[in-house]
């Protein structure tokens, strides 16, 4: 037993989006919508009120053709650890401890039922990963029957988000324990985004695990809140100290520079030491 | 009518004029409760907020009323702890306007929350890392201050003074009122503060994020000190449109002025560190996130430079200025210029820490989101202001609120020639207040 438990590692699960693979085409989105039962509305058309824990953002490099050049951004919950740990911008500040860092796999998550939707945390993110239920769920006529069974519905009055399908975790936790282990392997945890893209642009895993294609592919400065060591690899609003898990990867400078604000002048990652200090 | 009920010496306006003012503010009043019933059971789908907008008119409403609200432990402070003896005479008044801000924050807080029947989780599951735990808790116990301070105002009532129980209770409540003063000043230091710490900490939105003392971002005491000093601003204020409204001086000009003039300070010192504030948000904050301050005032219909230039020269500086000096403190018009800017100043500092702070693109390809509100948040909104009028309404026809105002208002006793002239106006409940009060008056004296 005490052996087990000093095998036993915190996780720091994370995601690395190739923005050169992402064609855009919102499979990610639907596969959220679908795994996690996110409600919808019958008019959808103000995306200021759509539910979206998957949105795919399109910018482009303003330039005229021929140097136009566009790319898709899709954009989870980060999964902020904040400057120490468990000092996530929502979670630092939510009053009734209804959004929770565990630092057993640096997952955030929402309480849906402890939630009383003061929507503090809404102003907190600057993602805008965070959303309101205006409305009660209503499902079309017979698609109750086709809710995922792991994910409790949100009712009216609460905050949702991604939860990087903690679900999915959960179930692998409860196979590996019937197996007799304690470690999950790198492909029985994959969120549904990543398993939906079809181009394979988003890598899921566990950035303490140096096996891990995500740890490999960001190469984490874990004494630096687990900024990039590669250097075609970004996150987004990295001066801002969020310290997200979620990171982002293109060999484009102006996608990277996107990632974050820079004064006039300023060349990305000329200061990322100092805002980390 | 109610005359027996109408404090001694002091003459009220005719019953039906009285009725007729609770009826058009009880009017208003219903309207914002069927808002307020529409939002609670219909959800916050009624309001014009969105995922970009979670805080909107409600939440700032709610800290403008409480910075508005402050003249009350302002004024406490400066009546118990430090003694000033004149602003006896106004204490009443500003912890009345206080009552009814804060009951309203709190009001508009039950409204606001997308599951009001959890509300008390805040309590139950308490963050105490949370900037909005700390201001629930201290803001529930202040307001439990303020209802301690009102209630001997209201067992002064001519009545209800008559029973012994309630006598004694409000005289002791009396004697022990520095005590509570101390309790809600220093709670009030918390709970101003950690409002304004409800944006200051927020390191993702770099026009509201600000560095400071430990856990506290500078706009923690900022808020507290622009509620000191605008809070009295609001109570001078509204005393001034009492005036005007009853037609009677019921403040002596000495206190007013003496309240204005510490107001005044307050006003000034509160800009210097704001601007100082803003300076170091601009040069140091803002930049080392990557944005030039200039960007949180560009490229948008509202949100420009003048905002700034309104809340810290014409709100800030002038108000503070005018009632300052002499001359023009001493000018009932220049003063109630002054009162009613800062009023305004600290109303849109409250409106920028929101709303503004909820419009800015953080990420570079995000962009400026507007907002106005529904009908439905526009009449919760005014639902609280509507039931301060009614409270003042009440207040000031059935208690002593205003102690000078027997002297600054004599009511010659009654004469044939005097009653004639009552009569005249045909209202027989005119007419027996003035029996009611030259009765009373031997008693009284
Ligand atoms: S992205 Fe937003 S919701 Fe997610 S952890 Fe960061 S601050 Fe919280
Ligand atoms: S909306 Fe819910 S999760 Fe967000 S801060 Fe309020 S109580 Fe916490």
């Amino acid at each position: 037993m005490k052996q087990e438990q000093t095998q036993h590692r915190p996780k720091r699960y994370g995601m690395v989006i190739d923005l050169d693979k992402c064609t855009g085409c919102g499979s990610c989105m639907v596969a959220c919508m679908a795994e996690n039962n996110v409600s919808f509305k019958k008019d959808e058309s103000d995306k200021l009120l759509s539910i979206t824990w998957m949105r795919v953002y399109k910018i482009t490099n303003g330039k005229p053709f021929p140097d136009t050049d566009i790319c898709y951004i899709p954009r989870p919950c980060q999964h902020c650890a904040g400057q120490h740990e468990g000092h996530s911008p929502c979670v630092s500040v939510c009053p009734a401890t209804a959004t929770d860092y565990s630092r057993e796999t640096g997952i955030v998550s929402q309480i849906y039922t402890r939630c009383f939707g003061c929507r503090y945390c809404m102003a907190a993110c600057p993602y805008h990963a965070r959303y309101f239920n205006w409305w009660d769920p209503v499902w079309p006529d017979g698609m109750e029957k086709y809710l995922n069974p792991d994910v409790s519905p949100r009712m009216r009055g609460v905050v949702e988000k991604c939860s990087f399908c903690f679900q999915r975790y959960q179930a692998a936790k409860n196979k590996a324990y019937l197996e007799g282990r304690r470690e999950l392997e790198e492909d029985e945890y994959q969120t549904a985004c990543t398993q939906a893209c079809p181009a394979g642009a988003i890598v899921f895993g566990d950035l303490n695990n140096p096996d891990h294609l995500v740890h490999k592919m960001v190469d984490p400065d874990l004494k630096h809140g687990g900024r990039p060591r590669n250097p075609e690899v970004f996150r987004l609003l990295e001066r801002l100290g969020t310290n997200p898990k979620v990171y982002y990867k293109s060999g484009r400078q102006w996608v990277r520079k996107a990632g974050d604000n820079y004064l006039p002048g300023e060349k990305p990652g000329a200061d990322m030491h100092k805002s980390h200090s | 009518m109610d005359s027996a009920l109408i404090p001694e010496g002091v003459k009220r306006c005719p019953t039906w004029k009285f009725l007729l003012a609770l009826a058009i503010a009880g009017a208003v009043l219903l309207w914002g409760v069927v808002a307020m019933l529409m939002v609670w059971f219909k959800g916050l789908n009624q309001t014009n907020m969105n995922d970009y907008y979670g805080f909107a008119l409600w939440i700032w409403a709610d800290l403008a009323f409480i910075a508005l609200g402050g003249g009350a432990f302002f004024t406490g402070l400066l009546r118990y702890i430090f003694g000033i003896k004149e602003l006896k005479n106004i204490i009443n008044y500003a912890v009345l306007i206080g009552f009814i801000c804060y009951s309203s924050a709190l009001l508009i807080l039950a409204i606001d929350i997308g599951q009001p029947l959890r509300g008390w989780f805040i309590f139950w599951h308490a963050n105490v890392h949370s900037m909005l735990t700390e201001v629930a808790f201290c803001l529930s116990c202040y307001f439990a201050v303020l209802c301690i301070e009102y209630l001997p105002l209201v067992l002064e009532n001519r009545q209800l003074d008559k029973v012994p129980f309630f006598h004694n209770l409000s005289h002791n409540m009396h004697e022990t009122m520095a005590v509570f003063a101390a309790t809600g000043a220093f709670l009030s230091f918390f709970h101003q503060g950690s409002l304004g710490g409800v944006a200051g900490v927020l390191f993702g939105r770099p026009f509201a994020f600000r560095t400071g003392i430990n856990i506290w971002p500078w706009t923690f005491f900022l808020f507290t000190w622009s509620a000191a000093a605008y809070g009295p601003c609001f109570t001078l204020f509204i005393t001034w449109l009492t005036e005007k409204i009853t037609g009677k001086k019921l403040v002596k000009d000495n206190v007013v002025e003496l309240l204005a003039k510490i107001a005044g300070w307050m006003i000034i010192t509160y800009v210097v560190a704001k601007i100082i504030d803003t300076v170091y948000w601009a040069t140091v904050t803002a930049p080392s996130l990557g944005f030039k301050w200039t960007f949180f005032y560009s490229d948008n219909p509202l949100y420009g430079k003048w905002i700034l230039l309104t809340e810290i020269v014409l709100c800030g500086i002038v108000p503070g200025l005018l009632l300052i000096f002499g001359p023009t403190r001493r000018n009932p018009a220049a003063r109630v210029i002054a009162l009613l800017l800062g009023v305004l100043g600290v109303s849109l500092n409250r409106w920028v820490m929101v709303l503004q702070v909820m419009a800015v693109p953080v990420m570079s390809f995000d962009k400026w989101v507007l907002y106005y509100p529904s009908w439905q948040e526009v009449a919760t909104t005014l639902l609280p202001v509507a039931y301060g009028v009614i409270l003042i309404l009440i207040s000031y026809r059935y208690l002593p609120i205003f102690p000078q105002e027997p002297e600054l208002n004599p009511i010659a006793p009654y004469t044939p020639a005097n009653g004639a002239e009552a009569t005249a106006g045909g209202q027989a409940g005119d007419e027996s207040e003035t029996e009611a009060v030259g009765q009373a008056a031997p008693a009284g004296a």
